[in-house]
This record gives C-alpha cells, structure tokens and sequence, in this order.
C-alpha cells in the first residue's frame, strides 16, 4: 500500500478517536473516567503528531501530557471533595458553548481563508537532532533559563503544599 | 511524504494494536468465559475483606500526595530536555560546552532537588 494512503488512513483513525474521547470527556458522568478520556485524546494527539513527521513533539506529547499532566489530573480527582457528585452541567454551559462556538468559527473563518503553502523541502528525518542542535548552539541561554523556571515551580509547590506547619 | 519515516514507525503501530488487542482480548475472555452470580454481598466494594465504611467512599487525602506529582512532572519534563542533548552528544564534532551547558542544567534543577530533601519532602511519614 502507498505510504501517503496508509497515513492518511492512520491519520483519520486517530482523529476521529481524538474528537470522540475529547467529547467523552465533557459527557462522561464519571469524573475519574473522562479524565481517563482525556489521556486517550493526549495519546492520539501524539500519533498525529507522528503523522505530521514532528516525531520530537509526539515523544513530549506522551511523556509530559500522557504521563504528567495526567498524573496531575488524577491527583487533583483524588483531592477533590466533591468528586463524588461526579461530572455535572454548570451554570456555565451556556457561556462555554457560546465561547466555544466563537472559537470554532474564528478558526474556520481562519482555515479558509488561509493560503496554505506547500514547502517543498522533504520533511526532516527526525527532528529530536534539529531541535537538539537549537537548544544547545542558538537557544543555550533559554534552555539554561528553562530549568530556572522548573526550579521556581518546584519550590513554589514545596512552598505551597507544606504550609506553616511543617 | 517520505517512505523511510512512516515504515519506522509501523512498530509503534503495531505494538500499539497489539497491547490493546492483548488487554481487550482479556476482557472479552473474562466477560465470555467467567460464571456470574451476582448477589447484593458480591456488589458491594472489597475492601481487604471488611465490610466497607459505610457513608462516603471518600477521605481526605493529604496534599502532600501533589508534591510527589509536582516533582515527577518536573524531572518529566527534565528528561524531554535530555533526549535531543542525548541525540546531540554522540554526533560528531560536539564541542566541550555542550556537555557543560547540560551539565549546568541539571546543576540548577540540582538545587530543587536539595530544597526538597532538606524539606523533608521525599521522607514517607
């Protein structure tokens, strides 16, 4: 079978589990299970990523969104008190589904009326070198800012979460 | 579209299919294979053989559950750093600074690590 087809089709199965499980998640009574929902969109995510040859970005996609933003998802469901009352319709609804339709429109109105141009370089044969090559040549003081960023949310929880008590 | 980049990644597919047919299959066989009996005593939630606290299934877990999440986010997101540095390292012609500017890196994530030990954080009490 042509690649190109092979893609498309992989590309359309993980879109379509993409949508269905994001819908899930707004519609599931079970709050631990749209959050489960939520993981499955994060995973398809990443295969489209793979479909779109940025191999880098599909890896974060699994490691940070699949493993931690999930994790911190779940930890929030377990301290959350009123987890039990499971998924509920707010009052927001009406708001939400307005704000939501706005975007979808703006983002249609955007797509059409792009033009979309073609580059046409083949695609990188794995981007993790590229992007390894920027962050330590070009980007180094950014990179090296980054964990001062990840240092001050680290200690910032530390902070947070222990209190006076301790 | 390149033909090289996809066929390396039919692995990936595969292996996906097959733990999901794996875990799937399972169910199945459980849900096919399994004799039921259901009674109102078999319903109710195991919990080590004691009949379950009755009222809410739900306590207040201590928040410094977070801090164990917070901190795997960030030596989660330390390690996406790792892989292109990794991929980097062992091409030719690197120069010395690429290992020092990782090196410097981690050094600062270091000091995170040392605040929470001296916190008491990774102590289980």
């Amino acid at each position: 079978m042509n690649v190109g087809v092979a893609a498309s089709i992989a590309f359309w199965i993980m879109a379509i589990i993409a949508v269905v499980s994001a819908l899930a998640v707004i519609v599931t009574r079970d709050i631990f299970r749209a959050a489960l929902f939520l993981i499955l969109a994060f995973l398809t995510v990443a295969g489209l990523f793979i479909t779109l040859s940025a191999d880098f970005v599909a890896a974060v996609q699994v490691l940070v969104y699949g493993g931690a933003i999930s994790i911190l998802l779940i930890f929030a469901v377990l301290l959350t008190r009123d987890v039990q009352k499971g998924n509920p319709s707010n009052r927001m609804l009406k708001p939400a589904v307005f704000l939501g339709a706005l975007f979808a429109a703006t983002l249609i109105v955007v797509i059409t009326n792009s033009t979309w141009k073609l580059s046409g370089d083949s695609p990188p044969q794995g981007t993790t070198a590229a992007i390894g090559d920027a962050l330590v040549n070009s980007y180094v003081l950014p990179f090296e800012i980054a964990s001062v960023l990840l240092l001050a949310a680290m200690i910032g929880a530390i902070v947070v979460a222990r209190g006076r008590d301790e | 579209m390149t033909g090289e980049y996809f066929t390396d990644y039919t692995a990936v597919l595969v292996a996906t299919i097959a733990g999901a047919v794996m875990v799937l299959s399972g169910f199945l066989a459980a849900m096919v294979v399994s004799p039921r009996a259901r009674s109102a005593m078999k319903d109710i939630p195991y919990e080590c053989g004691v009949v379950p606290f009755p009222g809410r299934g739900w306590t207040q877990t201590h928040i410094r559950y977070y801090l164990f999440a917070i901190l795997f986010l960030v030596f989660d997101v330390e390690a996406v750093f790792l892989f292109p540095w990794a991929v980097i390292f062992l091409g030719p012609e690197v120069a010395s600074a690429v290992f020092y500017e990782m090196l410097v890196f981690m050094g600062i994530l270091f000091f995170g690590l040392i605040y929470a030990w001296k916190k008491g954080v990774l102590e289980w009490r």
